[in-house]
């Protein structure tokens, strides 16, 4: 059994760096029970002891606000870790201590690990750590994170005090608030309120406070004492209206940053610098939020991120997808034809290998998008995008959302999803969820760099620019909709820090790119694998029956009788360019025979019975019935879509020389051009969400009623924009 | 010596917060993030669309929208 510790600290304090240099790759990412915010578990042994480390959501305060300060303090008082490590930013002291000062009002055991002294020190701040472990009498151990400096130190503080008994801080709040707080206390204590779960005095300050929960749990709890404590709870705030023109949250709040001030007044910092003095920080953010330059700026990273992620990742795609080439080419040279052939060439190989062929793209787009996050750049794209995103009754915070379901293609929308639960305004919430899925996730990439590279490979880059674009807009719009008819309602609090830019480490990166990208290859991999497997199944059965059969064998028939039989020995033995005119002709005609038949055999499965009674309807987007067996595919996961089409085409072409890229086929296919392309991207931008996102709504949005309504709402949407995108095309072209 | 709202206030204009009138949620977020009474801020920049406004305080920036700063009155 290891000595349970968890990490708490203010975002941005570098957390996730420390946890990362503690546990390395030995770290788990789940989520919490019921909730989806993430959890990130790990380990670490060395002589000093064993350690189970928990990650815990970077939060400013201890409130009710936000999911991830519920549960953050829900984990503390469930899971009663041996050790909160808070990590504190050193030159941000004492912000950061108003989180630290509530573990401790919560008598939790407190280990301070003060990192980044690096930068304290570089922009002239000293502080005396010793001396804030006497004041605060708990350890405080100075790190740097980033280089992995101190954590020696940090466990060997924690394995020593691990066990001791800690009596929670009380701090004064004012006359009327202590006086208030001790009869709460003495009342609570006494009845034994809640007290399994809290200690009587935050309980006290919780009620003073407003805090939700715990005044939902204290009505359900004891009726009597809930009304007795609100009693008193008016009677304070009644007075300090009258007497102070305040209310009891702010005057915590005050006194708490007060009780800091008095502490760091003592000689804790030195500054050798004006603390307001720019920082490089605040020297780069004059140009890269300046009114003309920002804007261009973003549009310009936001461009190189597509150029990194398709010009570096061309070579290792090929790669992967030569060696699918090739193995396939080796399953079918040594398989029998038959069924087991075409499952495993057609299902699996063609299926899986088409989606894992794009992993290396996806690596490159998440590397780049961890770049921008971890060194700040995506909260000045929120501070500068917020009056935008408020025009559409969405909140600056959206962004995040939206950036990584893909808003920089190649996120995915259910993490995006799961990203909302920062935004704490139901309704701007609700109209984020339903709107990020349609950013290019890194799995709608496939089906676009396929199109793309088919039929607008001379723009790549301004494609994808493009289609992010329409998608930006389509969502905003639809937010916008949305806001004023379904879910109308007030903006909610924007107030955030805007993170000092930092390299990031790359190790920080790695880490991060990893984890999102392993997500992505387990969705592949397990999902659409099987997903795979039983489309093609869909594909082959039932297959053609003995009348349909025969009257192909008796076309095979005509033409063999009719050509002779030194034509056919010659079209078995030579090559094609050494055939006559005549041997030629013959072979072609077989395999228009050959062609026909398993066209009609798909078209006589189940998905092709599926996708031709959909063509009546589905024409007037310019989609044939394989693309709506793909659509339909792309349902259980949006990179479906590239691997349907590719088993519907490699099912109707049979010519096993005929060994060119999906792409290719697409190029030389009946019914495609550069405007059948758009018309399904622009459906694939706004269709239905896979259903693992439809299932994250559906929990986000607390009802299967909103994920009905996106499953709904977004297909008619798309099929509407399709639909006209073809007719104006086709009119124009 | 004048009282405005931190609305008001021009970039790199400096100022000490005398009171904040939002209560509930808001009230709650500002204070968490340290604008209280008595602390010395400076406005850093505006965003290309003039809202939100950046601001330094207590050696950190942070950012809030012109219809939140309303509820902050500074002393300049």
């Amino acid at each position: 059994m290891g000595i349970a510790i968890a990490l708490a600290g203010n975002p941005n304090s570098g957390k996730t760096t420390l946890f990362n240099a503690l546990t390395g790759a030995r770290q788990h990412v789940g989520n919490y029970p019921g909730v989806t915010v993430e959890k990130k578990e790990g380990k670490y042994s060395d002589d000093i002891g064993e350690f189970n480390i928990v990650d815990l959501p970077g939060t400013y305060s201890l409130t009710a606000y936000s999911m991830e300060e519920v549960v953050a303090r829900d984990y503390l008082v469930n899971e009663k870790p041996a050790m909160v490590v808070d990590i504190i930013d050193a030159s941000n002291l004492e912000r950061n201590l108003y989180l630290c000062v509530q573990f401790l009002e919560m008598g939790m055991p407190v280990t301070i690990a003060l990192n980044m002294m690096d930068v304290a020190n570089k922009r002239g701040i000293e502080i005396d750590h010793k001396k804030l472990s006497k004041l605060l009498n708990i350890p405080v151990v100075p790190t740097i994170a980033r280089k992995g400096h101190g954590k020696k130190k940090l466990l060997q503080a924690i394995a020593a005090k691990s066990e001791s008994n800690i009596e929670p801080l009380k701090i004064s709040y004012g006359q009327d608030i202590d006086t208030a707080l001790d009869e709460m206390e003495d009342m609570i204590k006494s009845s034994g309120f809640l007290t399994n779960r809290y200690n009587a005095r935050w309980t006290a300050i919780k009620y003073l406070e407003n805090d939700g929960q715990v005044k939902e749990l204290g009505s359900k709890g004891d009726k009597n004492l809930d009304l007795q404590l609100e009693t008193i709870v008016e009677k304070v705030t009644k007075h300090l209206a009258a007497t102070l023109d305040t209310h009891p949250e702010g005057m915590i709040a005050d006194q708490r940053y007060g009780f800091i001030n008095s502490i760091l007044k003592q000689g804790i910092i030195k500054r050798y610098h004006d603390e307001n003095r720019l920082q490089i920080s605040d020297k780069i953010d004059k140009v890269v939020t300046n009114r003309f330059l920002g804007p261009i700026i973003m549009i310009a990273i936001i461009m190189g991120l597509y150029k990194f992620t398709f010009s570096y990742s061309e070579m290792p795609v090929s790669w992967f997808e030569s060696f699918f080439g090739w193995l396939s080419g080796a399953v079918d040279s040594a398989l029998p034809e038959g069924l087991l052939k075409s499952l495993i060439v057609s299902g699996i190989i063609d299926g899986a290998g088409g989606v894992l062929g794009f992993v290396p793209l996806i690596m490159f787009m998440f590397f780049g998008v961890s770049l921008l996050e971890d060194s700040g750049y995506l909260a000045r794209m929120s501070f500068m995008l917020d009056r935008i995103f408020r025009m559409f009754g969405l909140h600056g915070s959206s962004v995040m959302a939206f950036i990584i379901s893909g808003g920089i293609a190649g996120g995915c929308a259910v993490p995006g999803v799961m990203a909302t639960r920062t935004l704490k305004s139901p309704k701007e919430r609700l109209a984020t969820l339903l709107t990020v899925p349609f950013m290019n996730c890194g799995a709608k990439l496939p089906v676009f760099a396929l199109l793309i590279a088919a039929f607008f490979s001379e723009n790549e880059a301004q494609m994808m620019l493009v289609i992010t674009l329409i998608a930006w807009f389509g969502a905003l719009i639809v937010a916008r909709i949305l806001r004023s008819t379904v879910i109308k309602g007030e903006a909610t609090p924007f107030v955030m820090e805007l993170p000092p830019y930092r390299m990031p480490t790359l190790k920080g990166i790695l880490i991060h790119t990893w984890e999102r990208t392993w997500q992505y290859i387990k969705k592949a991999g397990t999902v659409i694998l099987g997903v795979s497997i039983i489309i093609w199944a869909m594909m082959t059965f039932p297959g053609l029956d003995e009348n349909q059969s025969k009257l192909f064998e008796d076309q095979r028939a005509v033409i063999t009788s009719q050509a002779g039989y030194a034509i056919l020995s010659d079209i078995e033995t030579l090559e094609s360019d050494q055939l006559s005119a005549q041997a030629s002709a013959v072979k072609d005609n077989l395999s228009r025979v050959d062609l026909d038949e398993a066209k009609a055999g798909l078209k006589n499965s189940i998905a092709g019975r599926i996708g031709t009674s959909l063509e009546g309807l589905t024409k007037f987007a310019g989609f044939d019935w394989r693309t709506n067996i793909a659509l339909v595919g792309g349902f259980a996961a949006k990179e479906v879509v590239v691997s349907t089409l590719g088993t519907a085409y490699s099912l109707g072409e049979v010519d096993p020389e005929e060994k060119g890229s999906l792409s290719e086929r697409l190029k030389s296919a009946e019914g495609w051009g550069p405007l059948t392309a758009f018309s399904l991207i622009i459906f694939t931008i706004f269709y239905a969400p896979c259903f693992v996102t439809v299932i994250c709504i559906a929990r986000e949005a607390g009802s299967w009623k909103w994920a009905g309504f996106s499953v709904v709402f977004n297909t008619v949407l798309a099929f509407g924009l399709s639909v006209l995108c073809y007719q104006v095309g086709s009119v124009i072209m | 010596m004048e009282t405005i709202s931190l609305r008001q206030m021009r970039v790199d204009q400096t100022g000490t917060i005398v009171s904040i009138k939002a209560a509930g949620e808001l009230g709650r977020r500002i204070r968490d993030m340290g604008l209280i009474p008595g602390k010395e801020i400076r406005i850093q920049g505006k965003a290309p669309l003039y809202d939100p406004v950046s601001l330094r305080i207590m050696g950190f920036t942070l950012m809030l929208r012109n219809n939140e700063a309303d509820h902050i009155q500074v002393e300049v």
